[in-house]
């Protein structure tokens, strides 16, 4: 009993992150470098040698940092802060192909498959996490959506621990060889339609265990993956902006941008939107989704 | 004996052996390959020893006597030594693999990993700056085998349970094989080997300079920890003091670090108990920290703030005041909500008794952090050979306020009160640094020439972190880093004499092991 007040007392904490702005999601210093907007096509050489993990790279364009290589050690920022910076925000996920960062036009391709196969899924999404070779701190991020700040069941996203229930895989650390077979069988025991996002620049490149003869680059050659968080880790926020794109449910206001720039976003009539309580379009999205778990793997 | 004191191995181990007996602490045992230019190992014991650690070395050819037999500690670290090293202790009582199981390539062809120190300075395995991406791959990568611990029963009427390495909810890969009858844990084989990283391996040929930033990752819910290590061995062999100013902010972080690691413990016990209030309120002022990091450095893992000299510039602006409240304020309503989990039944009711550490058992394997003075092992880097910020500041191990425990609820006293003393020593560098004249402060020196060997150890969240690095013109030849959790897991064997399965995720959310320290 005494509990209970206690949990009364302290009131609603709860971002209301997508629907409303979250200054701490939108504002904050993200742990990823980017090119200064005042220093595209500038060449520095000696950039590209500061970066622990070669993200920085010198192209005829200008200095590039490729995001899925930064692990936001701040080496080029204190080196050369004309020309680096942290960049804001917690928009750094990104839709891939394969194991390459999807173009302009890939991207609206992919959205639409993307959009196509999770319809089905509505409002209840079932999250299976296999850690691949992370260093723990992945881990400790991902479990923080579950805390009363982000409480991502608000969404309709939830944990399972059974990989026949699960919808999206979340995948962390740097594809350790010990964990292929393992995280394959995972992967495998997935209904479809299903989605594969790995979480961390370590899953996304190797970071800097890239080089290791217990790695592999990444976790995008051993399961197929459809987007991309990279960060050292991601922030709650920016791990809850990936499983949002990835389902097709972010508002268009939050998508490419800063993400969640604009003060507030209209409540969209459709099933992607959180508000959506229709009863029979859940209806019918479980009627799909029970087909579709009956095409999956049994 | 008298055989041993022919060899000159057999002498270096007797000088160990007998230097644990008049008191000294095994911190661990580490291999270096191609030491000399020759093809042996050296096997160096650190001694903790008084207020220093100790090495001593040892030319190890194929074989030699084991040592865990006289000293309990270094069971893990001879597996270790014999799967990193091919090298045979004699006598050992279990020579199962534990970091290399049965490693292939993907040819299936059985292949010795690289040997850490063996490619040493001459190393070139750092990335290309600013290649692309498909030049830098591993020449070879090695697969461990699957089948390579036995798991078979043992016993009439026994059975096994495969628990991992993908296991239910959001965390580290690790796999417990439980042998029961049904109820009873009799036996337990821990593998850990499936997260193998290559870590030691990674870190060498690289700059020394460059080396924090894996160090911060060796271990990620321990940066700041690790970082501190690594760069008290670099400070070391540069013999350079770091400003006070340096040291302030590297115990303001470490103490933070140390605030949300057992908030952690302490949420994962309210999960387990199912009293969801509190692991709602705990996970909740975890956030709260982690949040205070973050505006504190920009990294809610305290990340590139601990750099070799000192630490990254700070900004110390016009919002200290407001931190200081913030402090103040999270400090009151976990102290409030702390109160009244010391006197929930149901909560408590799971954790007395369970998962008893024998305090004679935590003495000989050498425990370290909360889970040995839990168990009466009054061990803290911080207390016993002080560095930084804390040389001024004489802080004490924490003990259980019931002696001589040792089981879940004694470890989370001891984390409880840790919290508390952690705030002390946060709102001390908070003042501290708040009355700093700002256009006066120097935050890191350079550190100059870097040659030779050096330790480095501090007090992380789980215990005793060390480092022993070697270094040759500024370029890392050979990284050893001994977590807390890899001393620490070898002992979850011996916690489960009267439980059952139900009590197994308190034990291990009292264990707080971070598997990517384990196996490395």
């Amino acid at each position: 009993m005494p509990w209970l007040s206690r949990g009364l007392n302290k009131g609603v904490v709860t971002t209301k992150w997508p629907r409303n702005e979250d200054r701490y999601q939108s504002e904050s210093l993200s742990n990823l470098a980017q090119v200064r907007p005042g220093a595209t096509g500038l060449h520095q050489p000696e950039a590209a040698a500061v970066c622990p993990t070669g993200a920085v790279a010198d192209r005829v364009e200008g200095m590039a940092i490729e995001q899925s290589r930064c692990i936001g050690c701040g080496a080029c920022v204190a080196a050369f802060p004309d020309l680096f910076e942290f960049a804001t925000g917690s928009a750094q996920a990104r839709l891939v192909d394969g194991n390459h960062e999807a173009s302009e036009v890939e991207v609206a391709a992919l959205r639409t498959a993307i959009a196509t196969r999770t319809r089905a899924l509505g409002r209840s999404v079932h999250l299976r996490h296999v850690d691949a070779g992370s260093d723990g701190s992945e881990e400790w991020e991902i479990n923080a959506l579950f805390n009363p700040y982000y409480d991502i069941n608000r969404l309709g996203l939830f944990l399972t621990p059974s990989p026949r229930h699960a919808d999206l895989l979340v995948v962390t650390g740097i594809g350790a060889t010990g964990m292929l077979a393992p995280l394959a069988r995972t992967g495998e025991g997935m209904p479809h339609p299903k989605l594969v996002i790995a979480v961390g620049t370590d899953a996304c490149s190797g970071g800097l265990w890239a080089h290791s003869y217990a790695g592999s680059q990444g976790v995008t050659d051993a399961v197929p993956v459809n987007v991309w968080v990279p960060g050292s880790p991601p922030t709650p926020f920016a791990i809850l902006y990936a499983i949002l794109l990835a389902l097709g449910r972010l508002p268009d206001a939050a998508e490419g941008s800063g993400g969640g720039r604009s003060t507030s976003m209209p409540p969209r009539p459709s099933r992607s939107s959180p508000q959506s309580t229709s009863g029979s379009t859940s209806g019918s999205a479980s009627a799909a989704l029970e087909v579709s778990r009956k095409e999956g793997p049994t | 004996v008298s055989d041993l004191a022919l060899t000159s191995t057999g002498r270096a181990w007797l000088d160990v052996t007998t230097r644990i007996e008049a008191g000294a602490r095994l911190v661990g045992l580490y291999g270096t390959a191609g030491a000399n230019g020759t093809d042996s190992t050296v096997v160096t014991a650190v001694l903790a020893e008084g207020d220093h650690l100790d090495l001593l070395d040892m030319n190890v050819e194929e074989e030699y006597p084991a040592l865990t037999p006289a000293v309990p500690a270094a069971f893990w670290y001879e597996r270790v030594l014999h799967d990193q090293f091919g090298v045979l202790p004699v006598n050992h009582p279990r020579l199962d693999p534990l970091v290399h199981a049965g490693m292939h390539d993907s040819s299936n062809r059985a292949v010795q990993p690289p040997r850490p120190g063996e490619r040493g300075a001459a190393a070139t395995q750092g990335p290309a700056p600013g290649g692309p991406a498909g030049t830098l791959g591993p020449t070879v990568r090695l697969f461990p085998s699957e089948q390579a611990l036995p798991r078979h029963l043992r016993g009439e009427g026994l059975f096994t349970i495969p628990h991992g390495p993908v296991r239910s909810g959001v965390v580290e890969s690790l796999e417990f094989l439980v042998e029961t009858p049904g109820e009873d844990i009799p036996r337990l084989q821990i593998r850990v080997f499936a997260k193998h990283r290559g870590v030691e391996v990674s870190f060498e040929g690289r700059d020394a300079l460059e080396g924090v930033f894996l160090a911060e990752r060796v271990e990620g819910t321990a940066s700041v920890a690790h970082a501190s290590a690594y760069c008290q061995a670099l400070e070391d062999l540069a013999g350079v003091q770091i400003p006070p100013e340096a040291a302030l902010v590297r115990m303001l972080h470490a103490e933070l670090e140390r605030i949300v690691g057992h908030l952690e413990v302490v949420a994962r016990l309210c999960e387990s108990s199912a009293l969801a209030v509190g692991l709602a309120k705990f996970t909740g002022y975890k956030e709260e920290v982690q949040r205070l990091r973050h505006d504190l450095c920009g990294s809610r893992f305290g990340r590139s703030v601990v750099v070799p000299g000192g630490v990254a510039p700070q900004r110390l602006d016009q919002t200290r005041h407001h931190r200081e409240q913030r402090v103040h304020t999270l400090r009151k309503a976990i102290n409030h909500d702390r109160d009244l989990l010391m006197v929930t039944s149901s909560f408590l009711d799971r954790l007395r008794g369970t998962g008893f550490l024998d305090p004679t058992r935590a003495a000989e394997a050498g425990a370290v952090g909360p889970v040995g003075r839990a168990s009466s092992v009054a061990v803290d880097v911080r207390a016993d050979r002080p560095y930084g910020a804390y040389r001024d500041l004489q802080v004490t191990a924490a003990t259980p306020p019931h002696a001589s425990l040792g089981d879940v609820q004694a470890r989370l006293e001891v984390r409880l009160l840790e919290i508390d003393g952690a705030f002390d020593l946060v709102e001390h560098a908070l003042e501290e640094l708040a009355h700093l004249p700002e256009h006066e402060l120097n935050w890191a020196h350079r550190l100059g020439h870097l040659d030779g060997r050096a330790t480095g150890s501090v007090e992380g969240p789980q215990g005793e972190i060390v480092y022993a690095l070697e270094v040759r013109d500024g370029q890392l030849v050979r990284v050893w880093p001994r977590t807390a959790s890899m001393h620490n897991l070898m002992l979850f064997h011996d916690v489960f004499h009267t439980d059952v399965l139900t009590d197994f995720p308190f034990i291990e959310a009292s264990f707080a092991v971070s598997n990517a320290g384990v196996v490395l």
